[in-house]
């Protein structure tokens, strides 16, 4: 009984056990720290993605509203046509002096005298200019309107879209802003009869590129990004994937295809603007190909792509087990069977997310394209790749440059445009991977 | 005098009968990787609807010797092979002959299960659609059935046919991979330590296999296990430090070898 009171009796359970220090402490905080650090970096991430976000949103959604004022619009023979030769002269319907039409339409809802210029000179300010190409191509389209009165939907102008959006501070002296007192005065006016509301602008995502902002849309941009994906698409995948074949499966390991490798994984950290020059001198100024197509610029882009694609495509080729290969192989299959019926289908995922990195890469790649000539000023759709086009990302770098507070909105709602394109884009991507893995 | 005679004689048989019967002739075969030598003048023959089972401690070249059989060293860049190796008497390292087709007529099941990631049909049909030996639907069906028949997966595998082979357990994926390699009726099958990732069961039946195929096929085994290599061979060769130590048969290695290091491989004195 004594014993079991008094342990100590026996040298050995006298001794306490003694646990070694080796270090578990340390260790522990070492890890405790290092998930600190990793928080803190996906926080500081998250932060900045929330403030783009938060920015680029709060500054853009209102460009998908436009302000519109819609009058019932007398299309009088006078002003029109008064020498009633528009069955003799076509150009007559083209030419006419439509912006007056507009013009006294407002008055007459406003309730100002036709003969009072310095004021009818305000109603005029507050429509778009873009009236004009408007009521001539309804005209146009019907001659017979003419003498009859419609209810039009007239874009307003530019500052009056701004000034109606809050977007201009009413209360600067009226000397320093855009639109008088008057104006603000008859857009409350028409605001409350209704006739001056903000409607759905599908007009940024149609129209071409205009000076005034209220008319300006990236249609052109939208089509240009297009074909130059399409081409970056057809030409990088197979080129940089057929090339990865090769260097990764048949070229012989030596100096040479050494070289090429380390050449590649440079190219692929070229600043950008280098294939722009590249491309201005190889396609435009030596293959004679026209300026500003989105033929050329689909071509640099591939260049610029290719890099991304080949190092992408051979890391997934490596990925693909070798037990498989030696199965093929083992089977009697040749090198061609063996890559081709088991070795690509399995790397394919890992293909497609290079590939559409690399193309996610090129639709926002802006500088290549400004030095042949894609900065450029295209109000008619491109209708071949071959046609004067622009990009996505090149249409808000001209617009970020214009002055009007109306292009501010425009060029955060472009830019909501072309996110929204770059996440479709990874949608596919992943739908993509998701439906090939599947397969296997 | 009488007795002599006898054994002369039936020595005489035995090798006639070998010279007749073996099936693939390795001769002074020697394989290099870059500078380093693996296999130093090997001389081995490979009897007809035999298992041979090449022995010795890891790094003695058998797997070497084997891959050579089927040329699989081919992939490896650097590596070269001397020496003379045929198959019914035609040279395989010979430049008439194409790798493709000794392939066919060599198959190889590997030390880790192989499938291919697709569906247990696909995996045998892959090799006789290749080399076009199914005229039809029917055929390949039939093809499937009698590999996997041959291979004892029948019963397991015949309501999963079109679920994927990675989806099997071990042993069965390594008979699934024994049916691959039958399906393209191969003369030789090459076999690198194909139970070493498989549990005692799954051994046995494996093992089971082997036996029943000696009598269709020629069979050339790598094992680490003495006793695998016991159960399943007639004929044994060790190796050791890239050279061949001893050829014999199997009953013969394993109750009085002729060579000192072969006796002392199995009895576990290094290795």
């Amino acid at each position: 009984m004594s014993q079991v009171v008094t342990p100590s009796a026996t040298p050995a359970a006298a001794r306490p056990r003694v646990r070694r220090d080796i270090g578990i402490k340390r260790r522990y905080a070492a890890e405790r720290r290092f998930r600190a650090y990793g928080i803190a970096a996906i926080l500081f991430g998250l932060v900045f993605l929330f403030m783009l976000l938060t920015s680029v949103v709060s500054k853009g959604y209102t460009a998908f509203q436009q302000t519109m004022i819609t009058v019932p619009i007398e299309f009088s023979e006078q002003v029109i046509d008064p020498n009633k030769e528009r069955a003799t002269n076509p150009q007559k319907l083209l030419t006419a002096n439509y912006p007056v039409l507009a013009r006294n339409a407002v008055a007459k809802v406003l309730g100002v005298a036709e003969n009072d210029r310095t004021k009818m000179r305000e109603v005029g300010q507050m429509l778009s200019d873009s009236v004009r190409a408007q009521l001539r191509d309804l005209v146009v389209a019907n001659p017979s309107i003419i003498g009859t009165t419609q209810s039009v939907r007239l874009l307003a102008a530019g500052d009056l879209d701004s000034a109606f959006k809050g977007q201009i501070d009413l209360d600067v002296t009226e000397s320093n802003r855009k639109i008088s007192d008057q104006q603000v005065g008859w857009m409350k006016q028409m605001a409350e009869a209704g006739t001056l509301a903000k409607h759905f602008n599908t007009g940024i995502f149609v129209n071409g590129a205009s000076s005034r902002p209220e008319a300006a849309g990236v249609g052109v941009a939208l089509i240009g990004s297009f074909y130059m994906m399409l081409i970056v698409l057809v030409l990088a995948l197979p080129i940089g994937v057929a090339a990865s074949i090769y260097l990764e499966e048949f070229a012989p390991k030596n100096r040479f295809t050494d070289l090429i490798e380390v050449n590649i994984n440079n190219l692929a950290a070229v600043p950008s603007i280098v294939y722009g020059l590249l491309g201005l001198a190889v396609f435009i100024n030596f293959m004679g190909l026209p300026r500003s197509a989105s033929l050329i610029g689909g071509l640099v882009l591939t260049l610029m792509t290719l890099p991304t694609i080949i190092i992408a495509t051979r890391a997934a080729l490596k990925a693909v087990p070798p037990s498989i290969r030696a199965a093929a192989l083992g089977l009697g299959a040749s090198k061609m069977q063996t890559i081709f019926h088991h070795v690509l289908p399995l790397a394919m995922p890992g293909i497609l997310t290079g590939t559409i990195i690399g193309l996610a890469h090129a639709l926002g790649e802006t500088a290549p394209l400004l030095l042949i000539g894609m900065v450029a000023f295209v109000a008619n759709y491109p209708t071949t790749p071959l046609d004067p086009s622009t990009a996505l990302p090149v249409q808000i770098y001209m617009w970020a440059n214009e002055a009007e507070r109306a292009f501010v909105e425009r060029t955060s709602g472009a830019i909501i445009i072309l996110l929204l394109f770059l996440i479709a884009m990874n949608v596919g991507a992943i739908l993509l991977r998701r439906r090939f893995e599947r397969r296997w | 005098m009488n007795m002599m005679s006898e054994a002369a004689v039936e020595k005489a048989l035995d090798q006639k009968m070998n010279d007749v019967s073996y099936k693939m002739v390795g001769k002074d075969v020697s394989v290099y990787y870059g500078e380093k030598r693996a296999l130093f003048d090997v001389n081995l023959n490979v009897r007809e609807n035999t298992v041979t089972a090449l022995i010795g401690p890891s790094g003695c070249g058998k797997s070497t010797f084997l891959r050579c059989l089927n040329r699989m060293n081919d992939t490896i860049e650097s590596c070269r092979v001397t020496g003379r190796i045929t198959l019914d008497a035609d040279d395989i390292y010979d430049p008439s002959i194409d790798v493709v087709e000794l392939r066919a007529r060599v198959g190889m099941v590997f030390q880790k299960p192989n499938p291919f990631p697709k569906s247990i049909y696909e995996n045998i049909a892959y090799g006789p659609r290749i080399h076009g030996l199914a005229r039809n639907k029917a055929d390949m069906d039939q093809i499937v059935e009698a590999s996997l028949q041959r291979a004892g997966l029948w019963n397991e595998a015949k309501d999963r046919l079109q679920e994927s082979g990675t989806g099997l357990s071990g042993g069965q994926q390594q008979r699934l991979c024994i049916a691959r390699a039958i399906a393209v009726s191969p003369e030789v099958i090459l076999m690198d330590e194909p139970c070493s990732a498989l549990d005692p069961i799954a051994t046995a039946k494996v093992e089971e296999l082997i036996h029943e195929l000696r009598s269709n096929y020629t069979i050339v085994i790598v094992t680490h296990s003495m006793q695998q290599a016991a159960r399943v061979s007639q004929r044994t060769a060790m190796f050791h430090l890239g050279q061949l130590v001893e050829e014999n048969d199997t009953d013969k290695m394993f109750t009085n070898p002729d060579d000192q290091r072969t006796q002392d491989y199995i009895m576990g004195r290094f290795g």
